[in-house]
């Protein structure tokens, strides 16, 4: 059974205009790090509101351990859901020391009790001898483990996580994130987090869920949406693609770039296949030599990225993004030959 | 979403938008009633005189104003003018003055029987006219020029480098790309700058009722002081009003759509200052002898009456110190009490009603001070008998008068506390009464403290209101300093005026630096 739920949930912030969230359905297992990702304006930190309380939906249901956070007929506030929040911004009190905002959340505790369980928490984030410092004398990736523990500290049920690694640099995010990853897991916290950052989605979170104007677009482990993308907006937004239509026939459709081999959905009739950069490889056109299956092609641009190179090629046609070794001998006007070494997914979306 | 405001959130900004509408309302039913013989009164030629004086005066300080604060505003914001950041403050000092005390000031320099009026006719120098015009002129420009400086200054600083950079790579000297890009990119300073110096002119009445100036205010108190029926001096008020809405309707309406941003994100460059070369000792000139008349004058004639004052009995001094204090601090501490509810439902539960409540207790603004002092003798005479001629008369009118002043300061720390720190208190499990007492009120305290000096600050120096609902016998330094220049004691004047004057700079540095911390400077 699902430790949170939500079922069917519409909120509409006026009356009239769109849907911020539509019908949404989505449930999160006990000790599990869910990634709601979708482009800004999709919903995710909406519907990470809801499951905090800050909204209030206009149909549906919220779920928690069996427990009815809202539904038409019934509201429970935010102080009385256990479910832990970090936004965005940190939000640390500014009045307050490190060691009593951590503490702020523990009002059961007798004092000296709550001041213990608050070090701990800092600990647990390698924040010890912080305790007194006020929160703007903290770098921002101090501020954000003090909200993490913070939001830990009373023992929520969910912890909620908005943009969690956004407002740090490039250079800290990524270890960052693994170190945040390795905490939470050793409390075995159920997470629910939201970024734009498919990167991020991808290397934090156990399931994916992928957002589109208020709803659920595909759901499933990184690695199982990034090979199997339903639709052209899911094989965008994750890692980028090529979309071509052909014509499929079981295991394998014709396109223009001839006939390959395709997975997902059966192909049958007009279809929209998604080609992963990854998945050609460009070798330079040298004369005399002849390569099997290679297909004519030109460079129209190249971009370093570092550990690869993306190539911008012209081929029977198309304009494809192939990427390809940093160190391949091809530039601007060069010809090349192009050789699709992976498989193409058919995607739901109909070809136009 | 949760954006139901509490009944009582609802109760307490309903009937506070209600007493800063009062007054005005009030005016209304009182010049209905005015009989025809007054409404004749109204429309004949005196009337038109009054108000073309009025408007005269208001378009010659607004312009003067412009005329002096554009090189003032451009030399101490984009050259080398040595002292650039001393000049700026000592160009602003002139806003701690109250306008009466500007009219005291002239009078006691250049009056009948002032300081500098002897010595000049002996030496046979001119003596400037301080009666009439020229004085209201004078006065009211000194006074307020620095309004139009510090808008001008400030549209100067937020203009992009580049755009100047880019006219002049396009073949502009730079003095024409100065009246090509700088003048015509300060429109919205200019008409933010005309719009306050315009309406502070108009409501004025202390300068000009010193020097004797026939101007709506002045007349209207006259017509009070001395007339039997008051439903003249009420249509006068409410004439006087229809200018005020009038000009503030048209500069909503000449208020350009365009947008004068930067159009590129990231920090604006400063740009490099201009280079003065031989232009620099007429430049300092400029601003010495601004400095000389705005700050030099009004010390110089206060420490000469101050020191007069000294060897004849000036009156005791701490009784209308401390009316001042009290009845001030009555009303500050009423006037941010009353924006609390105001402010909570504009910021928090932000709809169309909220939003327009706000707007309303800006009333108290549009109303001149005089007009709303009239108003409330009325409606203490014929509503309220018992709270006329007490002190809640006073404070209540300083609480419509300031309102607008401490919704401003309660909003702006509203505002600048993050939304997420409610909420993050929220979903750690404090209940809405723990979060209003360990977060909210911590956090507010210094912006509503804050709120709290500024009105009273202000409410000290306050002069029409003052005169006409204190209690009998209920003397304040500003009525202290009213009478006795009206009957020529300057001396006695001295030392009250000077107190207000530290208290008003005290005012001026609050709101200088409250500013300074929301936007760079």
């Amino acid at each position: 059974m699902p430790l949170l739920s939500l079922d069917d949930v519409t909120l509409r912030y006026s009356s009239s205009g769109t849907a911020a969230v539509d019908r949404l359905s989505l449930a999160v297992e006990p000790g599990e790090v869910l990634a709601l990702l979708g482009p800004s304006g999709c919903g995710k930190t909406t519907t990470l509101r809801l499951v905090a309380g800050f909204e209030r939906p206009n149909s549906g249901s919220v779920t928690l351990e069996g427990r009815t956070l809202a539904s038409p007929g019934a509201f429970v506030p935010p102080e009385q859901r256990s479910v832990g929040m970090v936004f965005q911004d940190y939000a640390l009190f500014p009045h307050l020391s490190v060691v009593e905002n951590v503490a702020f959340g523990l009002t059961a505790m007798p004092r000296q009790e709550a001041r213990a369980r608050a070090s701990n928490m800092l600990k647990l984030f390698g924040l010890e001898g912080f305790e007194s410092r006020m929160p703007h004398a903290l770098s921002g990736g101090q501020q954000q483990r003090v909200a993490l523990a913070r939001a830990l500290a009373p023992g929520p049920r969910v912890l909620l996580l908005d943009e969690p690694f956004s407002s740090l640099d490039s250079a800290l995010r990524a270890s960052t994130r693994m170190e945040v990853r390795r905490v939470l897991k050793s409390l075995g916290a159920t997470v629910m987090l939201v970024t734009h950052d498919q990167q991020e989605a991808m290397a934090f979170a156990d399931r994916l869920v992928v957002m589109r104007a208020g709803q659920v677009e595909q759901v499933g482990t990184p690695e199982a949406v990034y090979a199997t993308p339903r639709t052209a907006f899911v094989a965008y937004f994750l890692g980028g693609t090529n979309l071509l239509p052909g014509v499929g026939f079981g295991n394998g459709a014709r396109t223009l770039l001839g006939i390959l081999p395709v997975s997902g959905a059966p192909a049958k009739g007009n279809v929209l296949l998604s080609l992963r950069p990854e998945a050609m490889r460009l070798v330079p056109d040298t004369d005399g030599v002849a390569l099997g299956g290679a297909l004519r092609a030109e460079v129209l641009a190249r971009e370093f990225q570092g550990p690869s190179a993306e190539f911008t090629v012209a081929c029977n046609g198309l304009e494809l993004t192939v990427r390809g070794a940093p160190d391949l001998p091809l530039r601007a006007g060069d010809r090349a030959r192009l050789e699709v070494v992976g498989r193409a997914m058919v995607l739901e979306d109909i070809p136009d | 979403m949760i954006r139901r405001a509490p009944v009582g959130l609802w109760v307490a900004g309903v009937a506070m938008a209600a007493l800063a509408l009062v007054p005005a309302i009030y005016l209304c039913v009182r010049a209905a009633e005015a009989d025809a013989d007054a409404w004749g009164l109204l429309l004949r030629d005196k009337t038109w005189g009054l108000l073309g004086r009025t408007l005269g005066l208001a378009a010659a300080v607004t312009g003067c104003a412009a005329l002096l604060s554009l090189p003032l505003a451009w030399l101490t914001a984009r050259t080398d003018l040595p002292g650039r950041r001393l000049w700026t403050v000592l160009l602003c000092v002139p806003l701690a003055v109250p306008t009466f005390v500007s009219g005291y000031v002239l009078l006691a320099a250049f009056g009948v029987g002032g300081a500098l009026e002897e010595p000049l006719t002996r030496w046979g120098l001119p003596v400037p006219p301080v009666y009439g015009f020229p004085g209201a002129l004078l006065a009211l420009t000194v006074s307020t020029y620095p309004y139009f400086f510090l808008a001008l200054r400030a549209g100067l600083q937020s203009q992009d480098p580049a755009w100047l950079e880019g006219a002049r790579s396009l073949g502009l000297t730079p003095a024409r790309a100065f009246f090509r890009i700088t003048v015509p990119l300060l429109r919205p300073a200019f008409a933010s700058g005309a719009l306050l110096v315009g309406l502070y002119v108009l409501s004025d009445f202390g300068a000009v009722a010193l020097v004797q100036y026939d101007a709506f205010s002045r007349a209207i108190y006259v017509q009070y002081e001395g007339a039997y029926d008051r439903s003249y001096a009420a249509l006068l008020g409410l004439a006087l009003v229809s200018v005020t809405v009038g000009v503030l309707a048209l500069e909503l309406w000449l208020r350009g759509r365009a947008g004068y941003h930067r159009s590129a994100k990231g920090a604006a460059r400063a740009s490099s200052p201009v280079l003065l070369g031989r232009w620099r000792v007429p430049a300092l000139l400029l601003c010495g002898a601004v400095v000389a008349v705005g700050v030099g004058l009004p010390v110089g004639v206060l420490v000469y009456w101050g020191v007069q004052g000294l060897s004849v009995d000036s009156g005791p001094m701490m009784g209308p110190a401390w009316n001042s204090v009290s009845a001030s601090m009555l009303g500050a501490v009423a006037a941010v009490v009353g924006a609390l509810p105001l402010a909570f439902l504009a910021v928090r539960y932000p709809s169309r009603l909220t939003v327009a409540l706000e707007r309303v207790s800006y009333a108290g603004y549009a109303l001149p001070p005089i007009v709303l002092a009239l108003s409330l003798v009325f409606l203490g005479v014929q509503a309220v008998p018992f709270l006329y001629g007490t002190l809640v008369m006073l404070v209540l009118a300083y609480v419509v008068r300031f309102l607008p002043q401490a919704v401003g300061v309660v909003r702006a720390s509203l505002l600048q506390l993050n939304p997420h720190l409610p909420e993050a208190a929220a979903s750690l499990g404090q209940p809405p009464s723990g979060v209003l007492r360990r977060v909210t009120a911590p956090l507010l305290r210094p912006g509503l403290l804050a709120g709290a000096a500024l009105v009273f600050l202000t409410a000290m120096k306050e002069l029409p209101a003052t005169l006409l609902l204190a209690p009998i016998g209920f003397e304040t330094l500003a009525t202290r300093v009213w009478g006795a220049t009206a009957e020529g004691r300057f001396a006695e004047a001295a030392l009250p005026a000077l107190v207000l004057m530290a208290v008003s700079t005290l005012g001026v540095g609050l709101l200088v630096s409250q500013e300074g911390g929301s936007s760079p400077s």
